[in-house]
């Protein structure tokens, strides 16, 4: 039963870090919360779907389908994570601000909420099929004690969603103007994160060079199996054994969605101190 | 998202090289061997058959690998090129019986 909740803890903390994370930094947004709810949901079809397919995903491409299909999410999930904080750097003032443009940012959130909708989606489908699969191996084997199993992953699952509305009410509680800077750095740090483990699935299905492989060893320092090291993995890409080409990925993810807020935000300072004139 | 599939289809071919090939099997929860000796400094490509009923995945932090290998299937894993060394994996889904190691020297 505890091996059962460690294992879907941490693939349940994992989704629930990203979600809280997100759910966060889009709450001043029309609609978010249905869109959240929709990615859940739809993220949860998608991992009973995901999971039953495995093998015919796993056999794609000469066998290297699954490591495809998870940079591939990925990926995704960078660009929408990256799309969104360059898109707050240049509405985040205005939306925490003005209540005279409410109309247009409501329209122009049309847009972020299906970011927000890819992102929980992505999150759960990615997480949610490995845990689909892990309790169907439990339910399907006759070893018994499977109710106690099942039972060990259910509180697995409330706990993993404990720590991400944890996570989400810390943030809220973050007065306005450090709030917008939290979320934006955290959102960069998964994002980062997120193109660091895309960059290790190409290794791993040996489309990539690894550079270096490890580029170093901290495993006795910290272990990516302890929650630290599992939350850590989750919010800033932490890995005990990195590959050269995962740091890369994550240094070249850093500096570019960076590099857009940057340009976002001046190019928004810009706008606004042009209006006066006019 | 088809086409981007398609062309990284494409790119193994371009690093067409001659990995040599290890295989290991998934039993009762069990690998076999649990031991696998390879040389150190050269990429190998590891078959994987789990011929268990249930789904599997394989992870090694050591090896920084983690695959799921679904009920009576297989999967390929590259590994390498790795220093000398111990590198411990083991099967997530029943880490009590599923244990193994590979050895590069």
């Amino acid at each position: 039963m505890l091996g059962t909740f460690i294992i879907i803890f941490r693939e349940v903390l994992e989704a629930a870090l990203i979600i809280g994370i997100f759910a966060a930094a889009t709450r001043t947004i029309s609609g978010s919360r249905r869109w959240l709810a929709a990615g859940v949901l739809v993220g949860l079809i998608g991992s009973a779907l995901v999971a039953a397919s495995t093998d015919a995903i796993g056999s794609l491409a000469d066998g290297i389908g699954q490591e495809l299909f998870n940079a591939i999410v990925l990926g995704i999930a960078v660009v929408m994570l990256a799309w969104h904080n360059i898109w707050m750097s240049s509405h985040g003032a205005a939306l925490a601000a003005s209540a005279s443009s409410m109309g247009k940012e409501i329209r122009e959130g049309r847009s972020e909420c299906s970011a927000l909708f890819l992102i929980v989606g992505l999150a759960v489908l990615r997480e949610g099929s490995e845990s689909v699969l892990f309790l169907y191996g439990i339910a399907a084997s006759d070893e018994g004690g499977q109710s106690a199993m099942l039972f060990g992953g259910l509180i697995g699952v409330l706990a993993g969603s404990v720590v991400g509305y944890g996570i989400y009410a810390g943030l809220l509680r973050l007065p306005v103007r450090w709030f917008f800077t939290a979320t934006g750095v955290l959102v960069l740090l998964l994002a980062a994160s997120m193109a660091s483990q895309a960059a290790h699935f190409l290794i791993q299905a040996d489309l990539l060079p690894s550079l270096a492989a490890p580029l170093w060893d901290s495993s006795a320092l910290l272990s990516e199996q302890s929650v630290a090291g599992k939350l850590l993995h989750t919010l800033i890409g932490y890995e005990s054994h990195p590959a050269g080409m995962q740091l890369v990925f994550y240094v070249a993810a850093l500096i570019s969605i960076g590099l857009g807020m940057r340009l976002a935000g001046s190019q928004q300072r810009l706008a606004r101190y042009a209006k006066p004139a006019s | 998202m088809k086409h981007l599939l398609l062309i990284l289809l494409l790119l193994p071919l371009s690093v067409f090289a001659e990995d040599e090939v290890y295989s290991l099997l998934i039993k009762e929860h069990r690998f076999q061997p649990a031991e696998i000796t390879i040389p150190a400094g050269k990429k190998v490509k590891l078959l994987v058959e789990n011929q268990d009923a249930t789904p599997e995945e394989f992870e090694s932090h050591s090896l920084n690998r983690e695959k799921i290998i679904a009920g009576k299937s297989k999967v390929t894993i590259y590994i390498g090129p790795l220093s000398p060394g111990r590198y411990p994996f083991e099967g997530e889904f029943n880490a009590k019986t599923a244990q193994g190691v590979i050895i590069a020297q």
